[in-house]
């Protein structure tokens, strides 16, 4: 059997696969806190919560509503996404004129709200959602095995970092988004709604975060902690790549993944520890970011 | 001379806010040596520790504007550095014990803060959380910290080698000594002309660069005393609770100190102390309560409505009443 430093191709491929669905994950939550960060000039604690919001979402949908798993990926962006909007209209406007830490201490309460609501009613002890039918089983590659479900959520992924990245770079609203980062008074002048672009953008972010726990339910227990522990990391991974770029984000993001994924291969102790470690070399080569202007 | 000792009305009114400050101190200080005879010294303990982690952060986020999201890793730093210290080396006398807790903090402190200030604001926040993210980790696998389960056991030993700690009240009377050293240093700094400096740069920092000021070392230093009085809180606490465990490394333990300090009032000597002691009576009788599974609801809520419409925190309004109605 082929060996690479020791390890077996096959494990090798493997856990390189299982960190680059991690960086997919990442990728996905640090483009959704980019886009908020560029017009609110918050940090939103609460993306992690939006996250486990999306998974829950599914899961009760299929366990109550009859929701398949295709549904869900459709719905379960668009309600979350729509009590996002909700947030940003009646709670998140009013500190707007505030010191933007202001919002990252709010939304870390409504976290904490969300979070510990739903522990009371389902415990931290997570359920698991089934993969469904169509991406059952998997294939052999040669050189690794592929569960189908895993490459589809890395497809999936990559496929709305990109629409993404189209809707920002390359169509009027994305215009106007960008515009709107750079001086949102001028905008307004021009006659553009910008409270209502506003909301829209935070709708946009969070609807990402729910997307990814749809992508995610099936792929890991659904408990109401999952979304708070993968955020933190997720932080670290903003603090390296800077939130000035998209392309930036996904490419830190899936970069990380694939660290974390290597790490678990030859040295699992510090496979918790190793993207904070790379934060921290990137802090004191780079401050401002890989991808960051100074800010 | 006759001249020095007339005094212009503005002396006047300062010389009686000294003196109505002062007696505000003695009968604060009256309350704290009665207290352990009328309340649960354990409890008021329990308080004290948290009341000065909770002033500790103020300093950093008050008076130098740096919203750490990460003090819960110098808690617990100071906290598993003493509770092994103790408990491995029988002779060591508990303030010995604590003093090797704070150092451990103040270097950590010391590593953190060098990294932390180089981005800002934001930034700020999300590096200072990651690196305590690392720190919980680093506790969970080291062989040396019990795991999951914690260090149980630490001895409280005797003071000085004279004095038992096991009795609560030689117990408390200690630690309100520590608070109050901790309390008299903040005070201090705040007071000072470097605390002039520091709330300079909080209010405008490209203007402290241009007078001249070494920004980043006045907030390296602020940082390292807000670590190493964070670690004496976590030091004293381990001392008193005989134990040590992850959930002073944890987040929420971070988010806890914000919210005393947030909720008792940014930025005042005092408001940490109310905040702390708030959110500690709270959650002592939430637990008791049937309301015990909703702490964390009711602490994010609580959050929720200081941002939206309590920012001045409790001190801070009580601040506003008195300065409009007594001058």
């Amino acid at each position: 059997m082929t060996m690479i430093f020791g390890v077996p191709l096959m494990v090798f491929m493997g856990q390189l696969m299982l960190g680059l669905i991690n960086g997919a994950f990442y990728a996905l939550l640090s483009l959704g806190l980019a886009v908020i960060f560029g017009l609110l000039k918050i940090i939103n604690f609460a993306h992690g919560a939006m996250y486990m919001l999306g998974a829950f979402a599914a899961l009760l949908g299929l366990q109550y509503l009859g929701l398949n798993y295709w549904a869900a990926l459709l719905v379960v962006p668009l309600v979350v996404g729509g009590l996002g909007m909700l947030i940003e209209r009646f709670i998140l406007r009013r500190i707007a004129h505030l010191d933007h830490l202001y919002g990252l201490l709010l939304t870390f309460g409504l976290a904490l709200i969300f979070e510990g609501s739903l522990t009371n009613f389902f415990g931290v002890s997570g359920s698991s959602y089934p993969t469904p039918e169509a991406l059952q089983g998997g294939v052999n590659l040669g050189f690794m095995f592929l569960p189908i479900y895993r490459g589809w959520v890395l497809i999936a992924a990559l496929a709305v970092c990109l629409a993404t990245w189209f809707i920002i770079e390359r169509t009027r609203l994305g215009a106007y988004l960008r515009a709107g980062t750079e001086n949102p008074a001028l905008m307004q002048a021009f006659g553009v709604n910008v409270p209502q672009l506003i909301t829209l953008t935070y709708g946009f972010g969070v609807a990402l975060a729910a997307f990814a726990g749809v992508l995610a339910a099936p792929l890991y227990p659904v408990s109401p902690t999952m979304g708070s522990s993968l955020l933190i990391v997720v932080f670290a991974v903003v603090v390296i790549g800077g939130m000035g770029s998209i392309i930036g984000a996904v490419i830190t993001g899936l970069a990380m993944g694939l660290i974390e994924g290597l790490t678990k291969v030859y040295y699992p102790e510090a496979a918790n520890t190793v993207i904070f470690v790379v934060m921290v070399v990137v802090l004191m080569l780079r401050p401002a970011g890989l991808f960051g202007k100074e800010a | 001379m006759s001249a020095t000792r007339t005094l212009t009305p503005a002396m006047k009114l300062r010389r009686k806010a000294k003196v109505r400050r002062n007696i505000l101190y003695l009968v604060l200080l009256a309350i704290a040596l009665v207290a352990p005879f009328v309340a649960y010294p354990v409890f008021l303990m329990k308080l004290l520790c948290f009341a000065l982690f909770a002033c500790a952060f103020n300093l950093l986020l008050g008076y130098a504007g740096l919203l750490s999201f990460g003090h819960a890793a110098f808690l617990a730093t100071g906290g598993y550095f003493t509770g092994i210290m103790l408990a491995s080396y029988p002779g060591l006398t508990p303030e010995l014990g604590i003093l090797i807790g704070t150092l451990a903090s103040v270097v950590l402190g010391t590593l953190f803060g060098a990294l932390a200030i180089r981005r800002q604001g934001i930034y700020f926040a999300m590096v200072t959380l990651a690196l305590s993210q690392m720190m919980f980790f680093f506790f969970i696998q080291a062989p040396f910290t019990g795991g999951e389960d914690g260090l149980h056991g630490v001895p409280r030993g005797e003071l000085f080698g004279i004095i038992s700690l096991d009795n609560n009240i030689n117990m408390y009377y200690f630690v309100l000594a520590v608070f109050l050293i901790g309390f008299a240093i903040i005070r201090r700094a705040v007071h000072s002309p470097y605390g002039q400096v520091l709330r300079a740069i909080r209010e405008n920092e490209p203007r402290a660069v241009s007078l001249g000021y070494n920004v980043d070392a006045y907030k390296l230093v602020a940082f390292v005393l807000s670590a190493g009085l964070a670690g004496l809180a976590g030091s004293t606490k381990t001392v008193v609770f005989q134990l040590a465990s992850l959930t002073d490394a944890h987040w929420h333990m971070s988010g806890e100190v914000i919210l005393m300090t947030l909720l008792g009032g940014v930025g005042t000597l005092f408001g940490p102390l109310v905040g702390a002691g708030v959110v500690v009576s709270l959650q002592t009788q939430l637990a008791q309560s049937p309301l015990g599974n909703w702490v964390s609801v009711i602490l994010g809520a609580i959050f929720v409505i200081c941002v939206l419409s309590f920012r001045s925190g409790i001190v801070g309004e009580i601040q506003k009443v008195v300065k409009k109605n007594f001058k």
